[in-house]
């Protein structure tokens, strides 16, 4: 070709040709390859009618800082119209902390709701249908202790453990790469994860105890091959603790999904989700011999894009946000969350998290993003890519497994190392306008004036919470809770599975603190391995 | 050697917030710019932050606060930082800071203050500034 073009190169280094053509297609049959959707490998959609039959669930996170005004914020979008919650805590909960630990100094109910006890659970979740709207638990470090809290509560409402649905996030792996609530050493850490899938695929069935979150990590810096793999990598670790407890593979795997993000180039995202369904099933029937397609199924939450949206001109990010929910709609995704145009620099506001509600509805009901399965299957570019995509996600998974797994690379730091390099990178190609921003180094604006409204800091929700705690200490039999904490200690020095243990111990109302105190006194404390 | 005192640099996440690309991203910056850096990891307490300081003994101190309460944090540690006599030490932070508190913050003691948008060039010049004024 003599003609001159620019160069296009995508975040995965892929480049992309001005033209694709039938030459770019692999040349084995659809049905090998490609495959109908609801049919192995899935890389059209793990159902066969998907949105047709039932649109994707739109699941914003909220969580305000007490459970009261919690439980508000969630009857008002059940209201609007949201189909699933998604639980924020603030962080003292999510690092195992009472509110009234010196620790949760100036934290209490700031990025979400403080848990301390069973209580907060009950007050939060009264008078929810949870046999209508599912929930999603952020959770990861003490994932254990709220998923029995959540069972706990539920029982207590009169709900069955065979019948309840839900999901908890529980993917520690990712908390030592990204984001960071990380509290044990990465080997117990683990086993947690190992107790909650077993007692769920025995005594909760349709419950998925864990949700392998490629989000964070891209969100840290990783490019969109690395935000697979390293995922998939995290996933064939949880599986193979799951294996070594005895179960069989189909007992659980098909209650493992994902969280992935969708902020990027569109085309790139939408073959990253179509490759990723492709090899996760190959993965599941291949490497462990899985025999139920169910268990094959890359069942996913594609949403937020934090990483996509920016301070500057924050106005458009409500125009991202919409062209991220277009990539998530296109991906074939179960599940969307979007982030809301004010997130780069506060918790979304109410108008903000209602325009993301919105945007998911105005794809559904006037952009016909629900009328077919996979619009974009067939086309020379996106099928080309989609081959590409998939290729460097098993290569990269490849080289993690090669090197001994993502449980050891994690303990070393390796993984964290290489993100970081990625995200920094990343930083210089911004700052030197390689990678274009709309607003932050191209199309500025002076924009000294800007003020935004901020949420809030509730000042007296530590002193009403911790007010709360000696309230509920008061009141509760410590003798009783004193005997089912000494349990828990036994039960996790003697390895046997931690989930019965700390149901009891939640229902006597013993604290989150007191529970993550037993366990951190067995385990002891992970040991940031800090490399740049 | 070239002679020349590299300025050194206390990188501290201080709080329970686990963001850490950011802190990450300008500790690798600094490295290139010739500074030298020590990074504490996360989940730094006030108490641990004023050890490593008098420790390490920089020549400036890097918060990374993204949770929003950079207000009581930077409070705490500037005084504590006075009880044990290293309050001379310049702290400059970095994280989602909203332009209203910037004010605040200097009153309490912060020197500066770099948000989104601060480029490394600025980063690393107004520390070398707030290093040579000191």
């Amino acid at each position: 070709m003599s003609e001159k073009y620019k160069k296009v190169t995508l975040e995965s280094g892929i480049d992309v040709k001005p033209v694709y053509s039938p030459e770019d297609l692999s040349e084995t049959r659809y049905s090998e390859i490609i495959g109908n959707p609801g049919e192995y490998p899935f890389t059209r959609g793990i159902h066969n009618l998907m949105y047709r039959k039932r649109p994707f669930t739109m699941r914003q996170y909220a969580g305000f800082a007490s459970a009261d005004e919690t439980n508000e914020r969630f009857k008002l979008l059940i209201n609007q119209g949201q189909t699933g919650l998604n639980v924020a805590f603030d962080l003292p909960s999510q690092m195992g902390l009472d509110s009234d630990d010196d620790r949760s100094f100036g934290e209490v109910g700031r990025v979400g709701m403080a848990v301390d006890t069973l209580d907060d659970f009950e007050i939060a979740f009264a008078g929810i249908p949870l046999d209508n709207i599912t929930v999603s638990l952020t959770i990861n470090g003490v994932a254990i202790v709220m998923i029995a809290m959540y069972f706990a509560m539920a029982q207590k409402q009169g709900y069955k453990l065979n019948n309840l649905r839900g999901t908890a996030q529980n993917d520690i792996l990712k908390e030592y790469v990204g984001r960071g609530t990380w509290i044990f050493p990465v080997e117990p850490s683990i086993r947690l994860i190992g107790d909650t899938i077993e007692f769920c695929a025995q005594n909760v069935p349709k419950y998925s105890p864990v949700s392998v979150c490629g989000y964070h990590i891209r969100e840290s810096g990783a490019d969109p091959v690395q935000e697979m793999a390293y995922a998939f990598g995290i996933a064939r670790a949880y599986a193979d603790e799951a294996l070594s407890r005895g179960l069989d593979i189909d007992e659980f795997a098909g209650r493992l999904s994902f969280n992935f993000d969708i902020f990027g180039n569109l085309f790139e995202q939408v073959a990253k989700f179509r490759a990723g369904r492709r090899l996760w099933a190959r993965i599941i029937k291949d490497d462990y011999k899985a025999k139920n397609p169910k268990s094959m199924w890359l069942r996913m939450i594609a949403g937020g894009g934090g990483g996509g949206l920016t301070i500057e001109q924050p106005e458009n990010n409500i125009v991202r946000g919409a062209y991220y929910a277009l990539i998530s709609a296109l991906s074939g995704t179960q599940t969307m969350a979007l982030c809301s145009y004010d997130e780069a620099y506060t918790i979304p506001s109410e108008k903000a998290a209602l325009i993301s509600l919105r945007t998911m509805q105005i794809l559904i009901e006037e952009m016909g993003l629900a009328d077919t399965v996979d619009p974009l299957g067939g086309s020379y570019y996106v099928e080309a890519l989609t081959d590409e995509m998939e290729k460097r996600i098993e290569s990269c998974l490849e080289d993690v497994l090669v090197k001994g797994g993502m449980v050891k690379l994690v303990a070393d730091g390796t993984i964290q190392q290489q993100v970081a390099r990625q995200a920094y990178q990343t930083e210089k190609k911004l700052q030197s306008g390689e990678i274009r921003k709309v607003g932050v180094n191209c199309y500025k604006i002076n924009e000294e004036e800007r003020r935004v409204e901020l949420h809030p800091y509730n000042e007296t929700a530590a002193a009403k919470q911790s007010a709360r705690v000696a309230r509920i200490k008061k009141e509760r039999s410590s003798n009783e809770v004193e005997i089912l904490l000494s349990e828990v200690r036994r039960v996790a020095e003697d390895g046997s599975n931690l989930m019965p243990p700390i149901i009891e111990a939640v229902r006597s109302y013993a604290t989150l603190g007191e529970i993550t105190a037993v366990l951190k006194d067995v385990f002891g404390e992970f040991e940031e391995p800090v490399k740049f | 050697m070239n002679g020349v005192k590299r300025i050194r640099v206390l990188l501290a996440k201080p709080g329970l917030d686990g963001h850490d690309r950011g802190v990450k991203v300008v500790g690798q910056a600094l490295i290139e710019a010739g500074f030298e850096v020590i990074y504490t990891g996360l989940h730094q307490t006030i108490d641990q932050i004023v050890q490593a300081a008098i420790q390490e003994d920089p020549d400036v101190i890097g918060l990374s606060i993204l949770s929003g309460a950079h207000l009581p944090i930077c409070e705490k540690l500037v005084e504590e930082m006075k009880k044990h006599d290293i309050g001379d030490v310049p702290i400059v932070l970095g994280g989602v800071v909203p332009i209203e508190d910037h004010d605040k913050l200097k009153q309490i003691g912060i020197a500066e203050i770099f948000t989104a948008g601060a480029v490394f060039g600025e980063i690393s010049e107004t520390i070398k500034k707030t290093t040579a004024s000191n």
